[in-house]
């Protein structure tokens, strides 16, 4: 049996946009780990709270970029009183409380979307319809947009972060929370701010995705435990290895789902996170620690 | 300027600081001596906030501090130099020095200035002024660590034993640059294992011991009177 190229491409450009969805959301995850050491397991249901916000927008004005735009503002919102009411109080306590705390706030948004929204599923209309052809395949110019917008905001922080007053603040921080403080830098503040930002790429990936399957209050988990297999695989805290990471998990799904059934295919993600946690627990895509 | 007046400080349960009074003036240079582990460190942690005391004052320029975050401290204009320097190891050395300079109220040609002043001093930071902080050796980090206080134009700057494990050509520098900031009317509260130097370099000094302060002289007096070190230093 020879190797079906065409399988190989079509596959290859599916795993780079789902690579580039989940580097969006693990960003934001790895980004408030690094700073903060804080483990958010509701940041998979800021995911799904904004794409449910960006789909009521979408219903009442009919523009895909307004609903990402308010999607993004309003689960910045979110995210930053739940970190001063919930996060802030813990910070420098034992993780389990934070991971207690952050999985109540999963439980509390998961329950509030289904109240709210109801328990079927929404689906958000792409703002973009055309197709072209990929072989066998009409594939949808939406998913190439996805990858290339994901990747635009990705861009956008990596710049913000390198050369902004604020980024300088963020990578201090991140570095020695001490020092910075000892520096005039409102560490507190300088963490609300992270946690908004986290959660506003949070909410953008949600409404990215909307498009692509249906929204429900369930998908939150989803994008949890798959941010946190690439966050951990790129090395905790590390933004360009989470990066790296989620197109590589998300290359090695799609290549498995040409052998397996594409349900099966998501053990490959696991069996990296073991492995690496086996032989490399700080991450594929960082330097070797000294 | 700065007043600690019976300042109790613990970590966790145990009792640091037994009751410590310090006074510095406007502009002077004023040393802490001490044997290892008398709280010399944990002074200059109290005052720049990074632990509150559990009783007595501390007092800026007139205004309580003791129970203020460090960041509220730093631009109230006290800057600190840690022992261990704390640089941040991944940021460029300007990015070291811009944690202090990216503030409100610093015109382009202010920064401009004191960017200058530093590199006019350091002349060494300039050169690696885009390398990274963790690729700079002990000494360099060490004149990092005081140039980044230098950016936040502070009244009074806690140097935490600047000159410990420099090669001697580099205390020569620590030493100039102490001189430099006193000359611009900057005051210092030095915490110093070398004697001589802080002798050398400071009007005042303080001796502690276990967690109090147990004398308090000019520092010619203790110069002059070499057994006051011998006793309470041990040297």
């Amino acid at each position: 049996m020879g190797l079906p190229l065409d399988q190989i491409f079509i596959q290859t450009v599916n795993g780079l946009v789902n690579g580039m969805i989940l580097a969006l959301v693990a960003s934001g995850l790895t980004l408030i780990f690094g700073i903060m050491d804080v483990v958010n397991f509701a940041h998979g249901d800021l995911v799904m709270l904004g794409a449910f916000v960006g789909a009521t927008t979408m219903l009442n004005t009919g523009n895909f970029w307004l609903a990402l735009l308010v999607a993004a503002l309003v689960i910045a919102i979110v995210g930053a009183v739940l970190q001063v009411t919930t996060l802030r109080p813990l910070l420098g306590r034992d993780p389990l409380m934070t991971i207690l705390a952050t999985f109540g706030m999963s439980l509390v948004f998961q329950k509030y979307a289904l109240w709210q929204w109801g328990p079927s599923a929404r689906k958000i209309q792409e703002p973009i319809t055309g197709q072209f052809s990929m072989f066998y395949l009409q594939y949808p110019w939406y998913r190439v947009a996805t990858a290339i917008f994901a990747g635009a905001i990705i861009g956008g922080l990596y710049l913000f972060l390198k050369y902004g007053k604020y980024g300088i603040w963020i990578r201090a921080t991140t570095q020695d929370r001490v020092m910075a403080s000892a520096m005039g830098i409102p560490v507190p503040l300088v963490h609300t701010g992270v946690f908004a930002i986290g959660s506003a790429m949070a909410a953008a990936s949600g409404v990215l995705f909307g498009p692509l399957a249906g929204v429900t209050q369930t998908i939150g988990l989803d994008f949890t435990l798959r941010a946190f297999i690439v966050v951990v695989v790129g090395g905790m805290g590390n933004l360009g290895g989470s990066i790296l990471a989620s197109i590589f998990i998300s290359l090695l799904e799609a290549y498995a789902a040409l052998v397996v059934s594409p349900a099966q295919a998501v053990i490959v993600s696991f069996l990296a996170l073991i492995l690496t946690l086996l032989f490399r627990p700080t991450g594929l895509f960082v330097p070797t620690p000294k | 300027m700065l007043t600690l007046r019976d300042v109790h400080t613990y970590y966790g349960k145990s009792h640091i600081l037994h009751g410590v009074s310090i006074e510095v003036g406007q502009g002077e240079v004023v040393g802490l001596l001490g044997r290892n582990g008398v709280g010399k460190s944990t002074t200059l942690k109290t005052i720049i906030g990074l632990v509150h005391p559990a009783q007595g004052s501390v007092d800026f320029e007139g205004q309580d501090i003791s129970r203020m975050p460090a960041h509220r401290l730093a631009r109230l204009g006290i800057g600190y130099v840690p022992e261990d320097r704390r640089i941040f190891r991944l940021l460029s050395v300007l990015e070291n020095l811009r944690t202090g300079l990216d503030r409100q109220g610093v015109s382009p040609e202010r920064r401009d200035a004191l960017l200058d002043k530093v590199y006019t001093h350091f002349p060494v930071l300039r050169e690696r002024r885009q390398q990274a902080g963790g690729t700079l050796s002990g000494g360099e980090q060490q004149m990092l660590s005081i140039a980044r206080a230098m950016m936040l134009e502070p009244k009074i700057i806690l140097l935490d034993e600047p000159t410990e494990g420099l090669m001697p050509r580099m205390v020569g520098q620590i030493r100039e640059i102490i001189q430099v900031l006193h000359r611009e009317g900057i005051a210092i509260l030095l915490v110093e294992q070398n004697v001589p130097l802080t002798l050398d370099v400071t009007d005042r000094v303080y001796i502690m011991e276990k967690g109090v302060v147990r004398h308090h002289a000019p520092a010619a007096d203790v110069r002059a009177n070499q057994d006051v070190i011998h006793q309470y230093l041990g040297v």
